[in-house]
This record gives C-alpha cells, structure tokens and sequence, in this order.
C-alpha cells in the first residue's frame, strides 16, 4: 500500500534501531535508571503496542505512555452525565464507538443502550447533524470530546447547524486541550523524564510552538511524531540525538502533515465556537486549570449542559485504581495494584482499561503477559525498599 | 458434487402451490391460516422445491441406509443469522444462513446433505425482498447439492426484529477414519487460511453505509465444503478446521491455543489481507485479525502434509490465496504471538466485546 508500506520497512527500522542502541547505551551509561521517554498521545500508544516497538528497543530506554488517550481521562462524572441524558425522553444520544465502554459510576454508555436507551454510534459529528435533521421531532445530542484533534469537527458542525437553522442538536462538550495537561505532567514533581514524541494528529492543527516552553523553560526535547511505526522510531532517534548533543528544541518528525503554525481554518472555527473553562477535571490526574473547553455564549443554544441543565457531579475514581501515576508514567500500568486481577478490559476498573489507546488496555492486550507477571514479581520484591525511599 | 436426492415420504400427488397477491408480509402471515400457507407456498415451497418439502408434513424423514452410505458418524449444527443491512456487496441474508450452516458441517469433516430453514420475518416486509432471498437460497443450497427439506415461517410486530431473521439447521454425514478436534493440534503444527481476510466484515461494516467510504469490497460468503473435501484428499492428516467467522482468525487461533494447550506463532507479514481492507483498518483504527469472515478457514495441518495440503487448497478457486501464516509451538501454551511486519512481535489476545473504532 502505498504511503503506508514506506513507513513500516524493517531494514529500515534495523538501521535506526542499531543508532538508538548505541546513543541509548552512551547517554544511560552509569545511570540507575532507564531513559524515559513519553509519547503524550494515545494514537502513539496504540501504534507502539500494535508494532511491538518496545520488545524491539533497547533496556537502556523505557517508554511512558501519557495522557493522550482522550476516552481514558474522562471523569467518571462526565459518564454519568451521559448517562443522565440519554434518559431524557425522546433524545437521541450520538458518540464515538470507544467512549462507548467507558466506566461511569453506575453504567456505561453501551449498558444504558442495553437497557433501552436511544445511544448511536457515529463516526463523525457531521454525521449526528444528519440525524438531527432526519429527526426534527426529537432532540440529538453528540458527545463531543478529544483533544485539538476533533475539536475543529465538532466547532465546524456546530457553524454548519447555526448556517442551517438547526435547533435540535447540541453537544455534550468534553473537549480537552493538551498544553495545560503536558505543562500539569512536567509540573509533577515525582516525574523524571528525559524527552517527549509530541502528538502529531493534535499538532496538525495547533502547529509546533505552543510546545516551545517545553525545550525552553523544563529543558526537555519534544519531537512531533508520526503514527507509523517508522515515525515513532525515527523521532525516537531524534529524541536521543538532541539529549546527546546537550539540545533541548521542538523538532518536528512528522512535517509531512504538521505545519509549524497549525492549520488556520481549524484554529479559526474552534476559535468562534470554542472558549476555555477555567478547570476541568481529568480523569486520574485531578482538576487541571484551563485544560478543557466550553461553548462560546452565541452558541449556548448548542449546548447540551445549558440546554438541558446538566449538573455535574464529581466522582471519586475508585480508590484502588493508580492511573493516575500511570498517566503521569511513575509507574508502568502492570505495577499498578489491579491490573489484570480486579482491573481488566472486561471489567475496567480505571480509565486506562477501557480503549485500545489506554495504556493498560495496551499492555494487556498486545502486551508480553509472561514479561509483565516477572516484572510484577520483581516489583513485589522491591516493593518495601522504594516504599522506604519515597517517604 | 453430487446432488443428494431425497426420498419422498410418500407417493401423495404434489399439491397445488397456494400465491399470495399483496406487496408485504402482513401479521395474517403469521397467523396460522390460508395467508400464512399461501406465503409458505408461494415464497419457501416453490423456491426450495424438492419432494420431502411439497408433503408438507411436520418433520423431514430420511432413509438411514442413504445417510451412512456416506459415512459412519452424523453431524448436526444450527445457526440462526440476524445481519444488516439484509443484502450486502456479495451476498445477502439467504446464502449467508446457507453457506454459513454448510461451513459449520464441512469443518468438522462433514458432507452437508440437508438444512432446515426457519424464518422471522418484520410485518411490512415485501413480499417481493423475501421471494428473493428464498431464491437465493435456493440456489446457494443447489449448488452446494444440499437440500432445504422443513422449515418454519413467523412474523412479529413490526420494530420486533430486523427485517427478517434465519436460523438453518444442517444435517451431514462425517466419513470413516476423519478426526478432526479444536484439542487435537500438536507443536510443530502449520497453520493455514484459504485466502484474503476479513473481506465480509470490511464489506458489511461499509454497507452500512456509515462511513461514506467508497470500496469495491465485497463479502467472501462462499460453501466451503468443496474446498475442504479437496484439502481432506489430500491431507488426511489434517488436525483442525474452523471458518473463520465473527471474531476473525484471532479468536479461532486464541481457540486452538487455548483447547490444545499450544503457543501459536503467526507471521503479519504472511497474513493474506488485500490493499481495501488493509486501507479500511488503517482509517478507522480497526484490526484486520479480527474482522468476521464468512468464507475463510484456518486449519492446522501436521508439517509433513502441509505443502500438499497449501497446493491442493490453491487448486481450488475458494482457495488460491491460501497462505502458511503459522505453526503451533511447544513453548507459552494457550498464547497466541505475531511476528509484526516491522520486526517487532506482539501478543494477539481475545476480543472483549465488538471492536469499536477509535477516536482518532
């Protein structure tokens, strides 16, 4: 296939692996701790676990696996609130598929759908308009969330239902912005990363330089990658090239999609539609200022919380449930103290169960079990050491 | 394939066939009286016509002398089909539930010869979509040489089922000295598909007509019992058969891992998929591996037959992308593990639930 194909050549990967193993084992050399290296989205994630990239690098470097799986920081309240909507008389209730597993204190989006209610899958906002209008008679209600990357879907169907006339569509708004959350993970004092791989679907719109405080003021390397398997390795190397030379720059991998200033349609129609929320709370990670948005006061009538008069109620994530470090990459998903037992994709417990982009869900599914079970017991071994060491 | 002929249960004149002369199934369809007998007539008797069926009595019967002339073992299985949209690029509900109840008796060894069919059928329904699809099962069940010898016809309120729903119940005969056992596969073991993958699933799911995607994709629905007498003939060692179904290959290789306690290795750049469906993965972050299929087979074969097995099965034109995708091995038993096509390798577990598409 091609422009797919060009991307996943093992001679390639062979030769940037031979680069990685060699500047990993110079810069690790002597130090207690794998390099670590975070790749903030979810899209990342999935593409590393589907390739099997991290059985191919070397022990000297170790992937974090952030924040950016949008479907797997989604408060608990938020699901709640969907839920409460689609008991709502009548109202038709659209989402993405893989929001649709996700937890809420009592149910989840696809059990409300099994106990009647009117919840539709679709594929893209446009297509919950489309709904709106082949059903005047009833309300629809898209549940809008993501980051940069869906947002200026979501901002441009809302125009196209104000162009129209439509009035009985309106969006349950979750979108999520990523500079706060990489600057909250940055801030969190157990973290000790050596570099990123920056989102590429989200920089395609938001372009390079909102990253720049990342290289100037924590000095850390960010390179904006692609999600193929080539991408990933080849900003890997891009990563270690500039910790190796003493750098600290936003780089960019993936220029063949992201323009260093965004997309300007984009930014122009979340710009109309779109404006922060002074908090907004994550899943795992607590509230975070400014990392969420709300509709604009033109576009009230669009909004399902206003419309319809939803009060969120916060949820405390389950108290066994450490995604939270996951997220923040203090500790890998298999050291959490449920994974695999009382926390897996058939009864997730955490957030980072439910999609395939969650970095539990990940490990447990195309993970390397065997591999996880003895780190799991190694950990167990260790466990009253670190303990003393953290207080 | 020889055509099984069936025996009549008796010599009573064939009756008059009943017609029906409105445009929809009404619920008087299904009420048990003239209209539901002139329905059964006119769309079922006529399509499917054979003797046993004409009689119209309450069970089919079969001569056990004509049934262990074929073998010594019977096989039966039932499946009921439920799909939407009824009619899809290369295929449709009918010769899904014939072509899938076949492939249920083939890969356990059996020679299909009867199916039943039972019907669900929404009020409004017309007459004309159901004439249809009982004439293509007609046809599908012709050319596989089995006959659809009793049946059942209802018909529910309308927004109680989809359109119309099937089961077909099937009936084959196992031949002597044919072992075949999900348990049965041994390290060392090849493991083999019949063609291009997940065809039907990235057909069906396109039909739907939710993406706005435009593919030539069409479904693989096909009676693999041909195929599989070939791959039998010529590899009689053969340990295990499955299609391929909902789920996909990963569900029937975690099966096989699981039931014979052996690792399976697979290899993505061996997996036969083509350029469409790979295409249609990519965009909506679905994995191929678990796409249904309704005309695909994995099969482990000792590796002394397998070469022969891979010949005879591109032979036959159900089979000429047949591939060697795997082996069974003796280490991390009950796991499967694919080799990725960029050198990494990871683990292909059971699917929870169905795959959802992701985000972005």
């Amino acid at each position: 296939m091609r422009y797919v194909d060009e991307f996943r050549d093992p001679e390639k990967a062979r030769n940037l692996l031979k680069e990685i193993t060699g500047l990993s084992a110079r810069l690790q050399s002597g130090k207690a701790r794998p390099l670590q290296i975070m790749e903030v989205c979810g899209g990342h994630t999935h593409a590393i676990f589907r390739y099997g990239i991290e059985t191919m690098l070397p022990d000297e470097i170790e992937l974090v696996h952030g924040p950016g799986c949008p479907v797997c920081v989604l408060p608990m309240g938020r699901v709640d609130d969907c839920v409460t909507l689609t008991e709502i008389p009548g109202l038709i209730f659209t989402t993405f598929g893989d929001a649709m597993r996700v937890p809420g204190s009592k149910k989840s989006l696809l059990q409300a759908r099994s106990e009647g209610a009117d919840v539709r899958m679709v594929y893209s906002p446009l297509d919950s308009l489309r709904i709106a209008q082949e059903n005047p008679d009833r309300e629809v209600v898209f549940f809008a969330l993501g980051f940069e990357t869906t947002m200026p879907s979501t901002a441009m169907t809302v125009l196209r239902a104000e162009a129209e006339g439509i009035t009985n569509f309106s969006l349950f708004c979750n979108h999520i912005t990523i500079i706060p959350t990489v600057k909250a993970i940055l801030d969190s004092p157990e973290l000790e990363l050596d570099g990123f791989l920056g989102p590429g679907h989200v920089s395609m719109v938001i372009g390079n330089a909102p990253y720049d405080f990342i290289a100037g003021q924590y000095r850390k390397p960010i390179v904006v990658a692609g999600f193929e398997p080539l991408d990933i390795l080849h900003a890997l190397w891009m990563v270690l090239k500039q910790l190796d030379e003493g750098r600290s720059e936003v780089e960019n991998q993936y220029a063949r999609v992201v323009p260093k200033d965004g997309n300007p349609v984009a930014l122009d129609a979340i710009g109309k539609v779109f404006e922060l929320r002074e908090f907004f709370e994550w899943r795992g990670l607590g509230s975070i200022d400014h990392s969420g948005v709300r509709m604009r006061r033109p576009y009230e009538k669009y909004d399902a919380e206003t419309k319809f008069a939803i009060r969120s109620t916060r949820i405390a994530d389950p108290k066994s449930c450490q995604c939270g470090e996951v997220l923040k990459g203090v500790i890998k998903p298999w050291e959490c103290k449920v994974f695999g037992t009382a926390c897996t994709p058939e009864t997730p417990l955490g957030a980072l169960m439910v999609s395939s982009e969650g970095a539990c869900a990940a490990y447990y599914q195309f993970g390397d079990v065997e591999k996880i079970h003895a780190r799991r017991a190694e950990v167990k071994a260790v466990e009253p050491m670190m303990a003393r060491t953290r207080s | 394939m020889t055509v099984v002929q069936l025996t009549p249960a008796s010599s009573a004149p064939r009756r008059q066939l009943g017609r029906i002369h409105v445009p929809n199934v009404t619920m008087a369809h299904g009420g048990g009286g003239k209209a539901m007998r002139d329905l059964i007539d006119d769309v079922f008797v006529a399509a499917f016509d054979n003797p046993a069926l004409s009689t119209m009595e309450d069970q089919a019967r079969f001569r056990l002398a004509e049934l262990t002339a074929h073998g010594d073992r019977l096989a039966m299985t039932t499946d009921s089909y439920v799909i939407h949209p009824i009619r899809f690029p290369g295929g449709d509900i009918g010769k899904l539930a014939v072509c899938g109840t076949i492939n249920d008796l083939a890969v356990g060894g059996a020679r299909p010869l009867y199916l039943s069919c039972a019907v669900i059928i929404e009020e409004g329904l017309d007459v004309d979509t159901l004439r249809e699809i009982a004439g293509s099962m007609a046809r599908t069940a012709a050319a596989a040489g089995v006959s659809i010898v009793t049946g059942d016809t209802k018909v529910v309120d309308r927004g109680a089922c989809d359109k119309l729903f099937i089961n077909t119940t099937g009936i084959g005969v196992i031949r002597e000295g044919i072992e075949l056992g999900v348990g049965r596969v041994r390290p060392d073991d090849v493991i083999m598909v019949n063609g291009l993958l997940g065809d039907h699933g990235a057909a069906i799911l396109n039909a739907r007509g939710d993406m706005a995607l435009s593919t030539p994709l069409e479904s693989d629905c096909a009676a693999l019992h041909g195929l599989i007498g070939t791959l039998l003939a010529a590899a009689p060692g053969t340990r295990f058969l499955r299609d391929a179904t909902r789920g996909g290959i990963a569900t029937v290789l975690n099966e096989i891992a699981e039931a014979s306690q052996v690792g399976i290795l697979i290899h993505e750049e061996r997996t036969p998929l083509r350029d469409e469906v790979r295409g249609f993965c990519e965009i909506l972050g679905l994995d191929p591996l678990y796409l249904a299929n309704e005309g695909k087979i994995v099969c482990a074969v000792p590796p002394d037959q397998a070469e022969a097995a891979l010949a005879a099965m591109r032979n036959h034109p159900l089979g000429r992308d047949s591939a060697i995708i795997g082996h069974a091995t003796d280490g991390r038993p009950g796991r499967v593990v694919m080799h990725t096509v960029f050198g990494g390798r990871r683990i292909v577990d059971m699917l929870v639930g169905e795959q959802l598409p992701r985000i972005c």
